[in-house]
């Protein structure tokens, strides 16, 4: 029970709240994640993904429902508890990088570390740089994101979402534009740190070539999770 | 790495040196705004100065007087009939004089008193005979009331026995020089032959024509005030205090206590007038300044949206995300307070080669008071501050979902 590193209770997420115009995006989920597990998040366009992950990175807040990250409910947190609870337990890889263009690539990756501890430390510069090496990056440390092509900027990304030793990664289709080729590589390599470090990861993805490749499949169908939702014995 | 800067520190630095052209466009509007205060204020401080220093260079910054004559016969009760004219030439004496100087050395803010005994009387030589005004004082008082010793073009500022110094403009009108005699003669015929033992030049033709310095008791003979001093001279440490210090002077001995802030009202009035265009004129700048840091970080602020999104879903709080950018307008400011008080060095320089006395002096020095550079950085940085924090709470406002989803 609780081995689960993301526990969610009746999710409820409206937009709008506050206009004539209330969209409800998610009706009510609930879902189970163990820790190091391997899972794909898949769905039609629209049917809330990103809306779920941001959720569970507590980048939102739900509407309704609890939320627990490796066993702390993050209902009652305020701002800085739910920063700290994020940044203890998660690493974000999403869709468009989303790398710093004014940084270079080993600085993106010693970001959370930087934001952490205040200051850049040796120790963060060296954890860094060992994970640019291990993603395949080794002599573009000091390379600006626009001088690195598609899928270094995602590897980029990938390393620093593990800055942190992160137990979740959260990955919101961190090969939706990239090749296909390239897209195999960017999967393999979260595969390996699932393996190596046992985080668990939620990847969204469009590729069921790719969700075949994971450990589960989370289907989202217009706010509701269908199929194998619930974990192992889901209905 | 080669920075260890704190976190808001890089992000800011990074940030202006990433938006290059805005980053330069803001520092070269607070470098010339600041110039332009920081050159103003130390123009009209440095002119305003040498006008006052001027007209102090002949003139106490307080005298104390006896009552007039008008005043003492009005506080007198007794009968109307019985006024006597005073004698038209007679000078009167300050009562207890020593008392009075005593006193007013002890008042706070006054630094040096000077008797003088001062009045009317004839200078003549051969044919020769000019109408002067004869100042009896102690030299070495008197030299920290006047500064005579920048004024002496002969001799020093010393008296004694029957030893006078003269203005040069009457020492031509007599045609005497260093170490001739002059009679002096006053109203009721008193008269001494006076060795000249000086000349001085007080940049004001009428005093160099009418001032005969002698040693105080030479002048209370002469002009039959035995023991008296027609008036007492002060210095005061602050010369816009001097109307207080005279007030309360005034208050304390019953005695008439003008200051030169009263026989110069009208130029002060002037000074002042030119202070208040002056202040419009600095705050119209700052406020341009103010405005031109806000509009240029809330447009980077609106540019910044993602990588604020991005540091936010890092850990960020909305706190330091508000702190890079307060960071930012104070920094515009510092640099371009450095800068500018740079240029108004510059320009102090070349304006004080081109700008000249009709004698080929320069009209200001080419200096730059430090106070004023100091005040100027901290305003700057105050501005700079102030003119970032509706920008820095937009950023922290900012939501970092939105930023991201785009
Ligand atoms: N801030 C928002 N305000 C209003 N509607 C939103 C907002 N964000 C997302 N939505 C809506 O929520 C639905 C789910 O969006 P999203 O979670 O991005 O879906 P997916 O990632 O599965 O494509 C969409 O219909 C989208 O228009
Ligand atoms: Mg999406």
């Amino acid at each position: 029970m609780s081995s689960a590193i993301v526990e969610l209770k009746g999710i409820r997420k409206s937009y709008g709240i506050g206009t004539p115009v209330v969209t409800e995006v998610l009706h009510g989920i609930d879902l189970l994640l163990e820790e190091g597990e391997f899972a794909a998040l898949i769905g039609p366009s629209g049917s809330g993904k990103s809306t779920l992950l941001n959720l569970i990175g507590l980048l939102e807040h739900p509407t309704a429902g609890d939320i627990a990250i490796a066993g702390e409910s993050a209902t009652h947190l305020d701002e800085v508890g739910l920063t700290e609870l994020r940044g203890r337990n998660i690493g974000f890889v999403f869709q468009f990088h989303h790398l710093l263009p004014a940084f270079t690539a080993l600085e993106n990756v010693m970001m959370p570390a930087i934001i952490r501890d205040g200051a850049p430390t040796a120790r963060a510069e060296a954890t860094a740089s060992e994970l640019l090496h291990k993603v395949g990056l080794a002599g573009h440390e000091y390379k600006k994101p626009s001088q690195l092509s598609g899928g270094q900027q995602q590897r980029v990304a990938i390393a620093r979402s593990l800055a942190l030793s992160p137990r979740l990664i959260l990955a919101d289709e961190p090969t939706g534009n990239l090749d296909t080729h390239t897209a195999d590589e960017i999967f393999e390599l979260l595969r390996e740190f699932n393996r190596e470090r046992g985080s668990a990861c939620l990847i969204v993805t469009h590729d069921p070539r790719l969700a075949a490749r994971c450990d589960r499949r989370i289907e989202l169908v217009d706010g509701r999770i269908v199929g194998a939702g619930l974990g192992g014995d889901g209905g | 790495m080669r920075f260890r800067l704190p976190f808001e520190w890089m992000v800011a630095l990074r940030f202006l040196r990433e938006g290059r052209m805005q980053t330069i466009l803001i520092l070269a509007g607070v470098t010339g705004g600041v110039a332009v205060i920081v050159f103003l204020t130390q123009l009209i401080s440095q002119l305003q100065a040498s006008i006052v220093d001027r007209v102090l260079g002949s003139q106490a910054h307080v005298v104390i007087r006896p009552l007039e004559e008008a005043n003492s016969r009005a506080l007198d009760p007794g009968g109307s009939s019985a006024i006597v004219e005073p004698r038209a030439q007679r000078l009167k004496s300050i009562d207890q004089w020593e008392a009075v100087m005593r006193a007013a050395a002890e008042t706070p803010g006054v630094v040096a008193v000077s008797p003088v005994v001062s009045g009317p009387a004839f200078a003549v030589r051969g044919q020769a005979n000019k109408s002067v005004a004869l100042l009896g004082v102690d030299a070495e008082r008197y030299r920290r009331i006047v500064r005579m010793d920048d004024n002496m073009t002969r001799g020093r500022f010393e008296v004694e026995g029957t030893h006078a110094l003269i203005g040069i403009e009457l020492a031509k009108d007599l045609g005497v020089t260093l170490g001739d005699k002059i009679r002096v003669v006053t109203a009721d015929r008193r008269d001494e032959q006076l060795t000249i033992t000086g000349l001085f030049d007080m940049g004001n033709k009428d005093l160099n024509r009418r001032w005969v310095f002698v040693t105080l008791k030479l002048a209370q003979s002469l002009l039959d005030l035995p023991g008296g001093v027609s008036n007492i001279d002060l210095t005061v440490n602050d010369i816009f205090a001097a109307k207080d210090v005279a007030t309360r002077l005034q208050a304390a001995t019953n005695l008439t206590v003008e200051s030169w802030m009263t026989t110069n009202a009208q130029l002060l009035a002037a000074l002042r007038n030119q202070t208040v265009s002056n202040n419009l004129i600095r705050s119209f700048v700052t406020i341009i300044v103010a405005l031109g840091i806000a509009s240029v970080l809330v447009v980077s602020v609106v540019q910044k949206q993602k990588e604020i999104g991005i540091l936010r879903a890092m850990g960020a709080s909305s706190r330091r995300i508000m702190a890079v950018f307060l960071l930012q307008g104070g920094l515009v400011g510092l640099v371009g307070a450095l800068l500018g008080t740079g240029l108004a060095i510059t320009l102090l320089q070349v304006f004080s080669h081109v700008y000249r006395n009709a004698d080929g002096s320069p009209l200001f020095a080419a200096r730059l008071e430090p106070r004023f550079a100091l005040l100027a950085a901290l305003v700057a940085l105050g501005v700079g501050l102030l003119a970032a924090v509706i920008p820095a709470r937009r950023a922290a406002k900012m939501d970092p979902v939105q930023a991201i989803r785009a």
